[in-house]
C-alpha cells in the first residue's frame, strides 16, 4: 500500500514501475540531480555517515526511521499521502466537483508554474547552506543542517515528479532549468528574492529556517488544499519534514538568546560590546538579523493585491491555510479584506475585494504564527531575568514588493526619509560589522557533547539520543 | 470495577510547551484525533489517547514525549493545558495518595494499583531511584515472527461501511458491566486485521461542541482470518459504559450505541489500528496473557487462532497463559466459552475481586502465586506477554512481572529491556 519500495533506483509509493516511460524519464534526470548534488550539495561531506531520518512508509510508524547513513546514499524518493479516492474540491468555483487526478488543460499553465515557483525553492535552500558544515557549532547543529539538505532535496524530488507526471515536455523542460538555476547567479538566479540572500553564517541560518521554512510551511498547507489531488497529497507529506526545518531554527535561535542571556548575567552587563568580547551575541545583533529575515520572508507572499492570486484560488488551484478550518463560503466573492498603503505620507488601510487580497491573507497567517514563535523566544529572556524582548518590526518595513516596496518606514511603523533611514539603517537592519563580528565567533566544533561558546546546548537529543551521541561519523 | 476506578492511577500524556514549536505534525499523525491545538497550545485529550506512540518519532521536538503519572479523577482539562506556559511538575507520593480516593475503594479495584504497589513506589522515591514506569518497558515493535499488519486504511476523513451481522450480551444479563459481543461484516471491502489490532467506531451525530463525534477504538475479538473461518468480517467485545470513572450515571456515547445496534444496521469503521501488539506465528513461543474486562478481547483473538491451528494440526505446543480478572464470574466476558477450552491447550486463571463470601483477588495475586511457572516462561526467550485492559491495571501487572523476575534471580532491567527490544512485552491499557 503506502509502504516505499527501497529496491528501486528511485524509492517510491506511486507505482512508478508500472509506468516505464515516465520512470525512464525520471532515471534520466536523476544523475543530473546527483551531479548537481556533488557540485553544490554540502561541502566536504561525501564521507560523513549522519543520523538521518528517513521514511520507509507515509504512515505514522513508518515515515521517521532514523540511523546513520551516508548522505549520498539517502533515498531521496517520490512518496505521496494516501489518497481519498473520493475527495471533493472544498473551495473555489469548482466547490463540491470530485478533485482532480490529472491537470485540466485550462490550469495548465497556472498550476506549472505554482510548482516550478515550489520546486525552486528546495535547491536554493541546499545552495544556500553549502558551506555552513565548515562552520557548525557542534555535531547536533551539523547533523540537523544535513538533514534539512537531504529533506530539501527530496522536496525538489517531489516536485519533479509532479512535473514528469503531468506536464509532458514542458515539465521536463522546467525540470531540467530547476538544476540549472543557482542561487545567487548573476545570469540565471533563482526565481524568489530571499533564495537569492546569502546565509553567511549560523544566526542567519536559524533565522532563514525560522522564517523562511515558516513560509514554506504556508505555501505548502495552501498547496495541501489544492483541488488537483497529486498536488495535495504531495505537499501534505512534505509538511511533516518542514516540520523539523522550522524546529532547527526556532530551537537554534532560543539556544543562542540562552546563551546570550547566561553571559549577560554572568558579567552583570547589557553592554553589547562587554558580551561581544565574551564570545557572545549580543540581543542588538540578534534583533537586527531578525528584522532583515522577517521583513525579506514576508516579501515571499507576493504582491498584497494579485489577480493571479484571485484566480489560483477561485479555480482550486491553491486555498488558504487551513481552508477547511475556515467558517465562511470558501468561495471569498464579494468579500473584503483591509491591506496596507501609504497615502501623504501617512500608513493607511484600505478595503479591497479579498479574492485579490488572498497573498495578504496568507501573509497575516504567517505573522500570527511567527510572533507566536517569537513570544517563546522572549520566554528564554523573561526566564533568564533579561528585561529586554525581541518583536517583529512593522509589516511595511523594508519590502521591496506590492504596494510597500521601496517605502522607508522605521520598525516601528513610522514614514520616514531618506536621511533618516540612512542615519538608522545600521541600527535597523545588521551592518557589515554586524557580519563580520558574527563570522568571527563560527568555528568548527564537531566532538559530540560540546558546543561553540555563543550557543547553549540543546534541551534533548534527537529521536531520544542523548545530546553527546555521536550524531555525525566522520568518514 | 467502575465505582473503584476512581482511585486508578493513568500516566496522562502530555505536551511540553516549553519546546514544541506548533508544528502540527502530532495532530496530523495522531490515529484517533486526540490532539488539539488553540492559538496558545497544543495538547492532548486524555480520554482519547491510547498511548499508541504513533506521534511519538515524528514530533521534531521531541517535546511530545511527557508522561505524567495522575490520580483519574485530576486528569489535567483541555481547558487546563492550553493555558499552559510550562509543563507541571510530577506529582508527589503524598499528593498522589492525598488525591487518591478512600483505602476501601482503592481495595475494591481490581485493576487499581494495589497498595502495595504505591508502598512500593513510595519506597523506591524515597531511595531516590526513579519513580517505576511501567510504561517504559512496552514493546513498540511486533514479535520477530508477527505477521504484516496493515494500519490506517480507512482514516477519520474516509471511513468505510461495515454491516452489522450480530450482537449479542457475552455476559450474564442483568449484571452492571452488561458486555457485548459484535460481529460486524465489510462485505467486499479489503479490511485485513490481525488478533491484537483495534478499529475504530464514529457514533452519529454531533458532540456538545456541535463536532463530529470522533472514533472509539475497539480491539478485535476474532482471528485473522474471521469470526466465522474465511468471512471478511471482525468481532469486537463492547461493553456498556453506564457510569463515569466518579460512578456517577453518564450514557457513553459510542458503548451504547454499538451495544444496541440491531443486526443489518450499518456503522463508520475506521483503521485498522495497532503494528506492534501482534501475536507470535511461530509454532513454539509461548504466549501469557494479562486482562480485565474487555481487555479479554485481544486475548480471545490469540487465543481462538492458536486454537484454529492447533486442530488443523500446524501448532507445536507453544504454551498458553490467561489471568483474566473481573468483578464476578457472572460479569467475565465469555466465561462459558472459556470453560470448554482444553487444559493442556492453555492455561486459565481467572480472579474475582467481588465474589460474595471470598476474598479479594485481583490479576496481580493470582500471578504472584504462579510466581514459579512464570519464572521458568521469563527465562525462556520464546515467551511473549500480553496486558490489556483498564490502564490502572499496568503498573500493578508490570510490578508483579518485575518481582517475579527478581525473586527468581534474574536481573529485571535485563530481562525487561530485552523483553522491550524483542517485541515480547505489550501494553495496552485504556
Ligand atoms: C486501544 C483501545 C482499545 C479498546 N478496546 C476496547 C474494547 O475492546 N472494548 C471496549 O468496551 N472498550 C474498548 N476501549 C475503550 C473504548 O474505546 C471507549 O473508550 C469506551 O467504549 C467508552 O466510550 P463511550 O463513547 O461509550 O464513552 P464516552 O461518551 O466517551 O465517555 C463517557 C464517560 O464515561 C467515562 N468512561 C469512558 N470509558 C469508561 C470505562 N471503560 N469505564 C468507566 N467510565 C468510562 C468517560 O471518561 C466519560 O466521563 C478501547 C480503547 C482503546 C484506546
Ligand atoms: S500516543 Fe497515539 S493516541 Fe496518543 S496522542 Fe500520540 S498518536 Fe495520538
Ligand atoms: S509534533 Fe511536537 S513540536 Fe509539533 S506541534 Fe506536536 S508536540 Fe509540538
Amino acid at each position: 500500500m503506502s509502504t516505499i519500495n527501497y529496491s528501486e533506483k528511485i524509492p517510491n509509493n506511486v507505482n512508478l514501475g508500472e509506468d516505464r516511460t515516465l520512470q525512464r524519464a525520471l532515471e534520466g534526470w536523476q544523475p543530473n540531480f546527483i551531479n548537481w548534488w556533488d557540485d553544490v550539495g554540502p561541502e566536504g561531506s561525501t564521507n560523513h555517515e549522519v543520523y538521518l531520518r528517513t521514511a520507509v512508509s507515509v504512515d505514522p510508524q513508518g515515515w521517521a526511521q532514523f540511523g546513520h547513513v551516508k548522505m549520498r546514499d539517502y533515498r531521496w524518493g517520490i512518496f505521496l499521502n494516501p489518497g481519498d479516492a473520493n475527495r471533493e474540491i472544498h473551495f473555489g468555483d469548482h466547490k463540491g466537483e470530485k478533485a482532480w487526478q490529472d491537470v485540466p488543460g485550462e490550469h495548465r499553465a497556472n498550476l506549472r508554474r505554482i510548482i516550478v515557483t515550489q520546486g525552486d525553492t528546495e535547491p536554493a535552500s541546499v545552495e544556500q547552506q553549502r558551506h555552513l558544515g565548515l562552520t557548525a557549532p557542534s555535531m547536533y547543529d551539523l547533523r540537523n543542517l544535513f538533514q534539512i539538505n537531504v529533506e530539501e532535496g527530496r522536496h525538489l524530488w517531489a516536485m519533479v515528479y509532479l512535473l514528469h507526471k503531468h506536464f509532458g515536455r514542458d515539465g521536463r523542460e522546467e525540470a531540467e532549468a530547476l538544476l540549472q538555476r543557482t542561487s545567487g547567479d548573476q545570469d540565471n538566479p533563482r526565481i524568489l528574492g530571499a533564495f537569492n540572500e546569502k546565509t553567511p553564517d549560523w544566526l542567519a541560518f536559524f533565522m532563514f529556517t525560522y522564517f523562511t521554512d515558516r513560509d514554506g510551511k504556508f505555501q505548502l498547507a495552501a498547496l495541501a488544499e489544492s483541488a488537483f489531488d497529486p498536488l495535495a497529497r504531495t505537499t501534505k507529506f512534505m509538511l511533516t519534514e518542514e516540520a523539523h526545518h522550522m524546529f532547527v531554527g526556532e530551537s537554534g535561535v532560543s539556544r543562542v538568546l540562552a546563551r546570550t542571556a547566561q553571559v549577560m548575567n554572568e558579567l552583570k552587563t547589557d553592554d553589547p560590546q562587554k558580551v561581544r568580547a565574551a564570545g557572545a551575541i549580543d540581543l542588538g545583533t540578534i534583533q537586527r538579523y531578525l528584522n532583515f529575515h522577517y521583513s525579506v520572508t514576508i516579501d515571499l507572499f507576493g504582491a498584497d493585491q494579485s489577480s493571479n492570486a484571485a484566480i489560483f484560488y477561485s479555480s482550486g488551484l491553491k486555498g488558504r491555510y487551513e481552508e477547511g478550518k475556515r467558517g465562511d463560503d470558501h468561495v471569498l466573492k464579494g468579500q473584503t479584506y483591509k491591506v496596507l498603503e501609504v497615502k501623504d505620507g501617512q500608513l493607511v488601510e484600505k478595503d479591497v475585494p479579498m479574492l485579490n487580497a488572498l497573498n495578504e491573507v496568507l501573509r497575516d497567517d504567517f505573522i500570527k504564527d511567527s510572533v507566536a514563535g517569537v513570544g517563546r523566544w522572549n520566554k528564554v529572556l523573561e526566564k533568564a531575568g533579561i528585561p529586554t524582548r525581541l518583536t517583529v518590526p512593522h509589516k511595511a518595513f523594508n519590502r521591496q514588493i506590492g504596494a510597500l516596496a521601496g517605502i522607508k518606514m522605521s520598525p516601528e511603523g513610522r514614514v520616514v526619509n531618506d536621511m533618516e533611514w540612512a542615519a538608522k539603517r545600521d541600527e535597523w537592519l545588521p551592518s557589515a560589522e554586524d557580519f563580520a563580528f558574527v563570522a568571527s565567533l563560527m568555528g568548527r566544533v564537531v566532538e559530540p557533547g560540546k558546543f561553540a561558546g555563543w550557543i547553549s546546548p540543546p534541551v534533548m537529543g534527537i529521536n531520544r539520543q542523548p545530546v553527546d551521541f555521536e550524531y555525525v561519523r566522520f568518514g | 470495577m467502575d465505582m473503584a476506578v476512581e482511585a486508578g492511577v493513568i500516566k496522562q500524556h502530555l505536551i511540553d510547551p516549553e519546546i514544541c514549536i506548533r508544528c502540527n505534525t502530532c495532530e496530523a499523525t495522531c490515529p484517533v484525533n486526540a490532539i488539539t491545538h488553540d492559538d496558545n497550545n497544543y495538547v492532548v485529550r486524555a480520554d482519547v489517547c491510547n498511548g499508541c506512540m504513533a506521534c511519538i518519532s515524528p514530533c521534531p521536538t521531541g517535546s511530545i514525549d511527557n508522561w505524567r503519572t495522575m490520580p483519574l479523577v485530576r486528569a489535567y482539562t483541555i481547558e487546563e493545558q492550553l493555558s499552559w506556559e510550562s509543563l507541571p511538575a510530577e506529582l508527589t507520593p503524598e499528593e498522589l495518595e492525598a488525591a487518591g480516593v478512600s483505602a476501601e475503594a482503592a481495595g475494591d479495584a481490581a485493576a487499581a494499583v494495589p497498595a502495595q504497589t504505591q508502598a512500593q513506589a513510595q519506597a523506591a522515591v524515597e531511595s531516590v531511584e526513579p519513580a517505576f514506569n511501567s510504561a517504559q518497558y512496552g514493546a513498540t515493535v511486533p514479535p520477530w515472527s508477527a505477521a504484516h499488519a496493515y494500519t490506517n486504511l480507512f482514516a477519520p476523513k474516509s471511513p468505510t461501511t461495515a454491516t452489522v451481522v450480530g450482537n449479542f450480551n457475552c455476559t450474564e444479563a442483568g449484571f452492571d458491566s452488561e458486555t457485548h459481543h459484535i460481529v460486524l461484516d465489510f462485505g467486499v471491502v479489503p479490511f485485513p486485521v490481525l488478533e491484537g489490532q483495534s478499529i475504530g467506531i464514529i457514533p452519529p451525530g454531533v458532540d456538545a461542541t456541535a463536532k463530529r463525534h470522533h472514533a472509539r477504538q475497539y480491539s478485535v475479538a476474532s482471528p485473522r482470518n474471521g469470526e466465522r473461518p474465511g468471512y471478511n468480517n471482525v468481532s469486537l467485545t463492547v461493553k456498556r459504559v453506564t457510569e463515569d470513572h466518579q460512578g456517577d450515571p453518564v450514557r457513553g456515547v459510542c458503548s451504547n450505541y454499538v451495544c444496541d445496534l440491531k443486526v443489518g444496521d450499518t456503522v463508520q469503521v475506521v483503521g485498522p489500528f495497532g503494528s506492534s501488539f501482534l501475536m507470535p506465528n511461530h509454532p513454539k513461543s509461548h504466549i501469557v496473557m494479562i486482562c480485565t474486562g474487555t481487555g479479554s478481547a485481544p486475548m480471545r483473538a490469540m487465543t481462538e487462532w492458536r486454537r484454529r491451528l492447533r486442530k488443523s494440526g500446524k501448532f507445536e505446543g507453544g504454551k498458553l497463559m490467561l489471568f483474566f480478572g473481573a468483578r464476578t464470574q457472572q460479569e467475565l466476558p465469555y466465561f462459558g466459552p472459556l470453560q470448554s477450552l482444553p487444559k493442556d491447550f492453555i492455561d486459565i486463571n481467572l480472579a474475582f475481586s467481588r465474589t460474595p463470601g471470598q476474598p479479594k483477588r485481583y490479576v496481580q495475586d493470582l500471578m504472584r502465586e504462579r510466581a514459579a511457572d512464570l519464572a521458568a516462561l521469563l527465562k525462556d526467550g520464546a515467551s511473549h506477554f500480553y496486558v490489556c485492559g483498564l490502564k490502572s491495571m499496568e503498573e500493578g501487572v508490570v510490578l508483579a512481572l518485575r518481582d517475579v523476575a527478581k525473586e527468581a534471580g534474574l536481573d529485571w532491567d535485563t530481562v525487561g529491556a530485552a523483553l522491550k527490544r524483542e517485541g515480547r512485552l505489550h501494553l495496552e491499557t485504556y
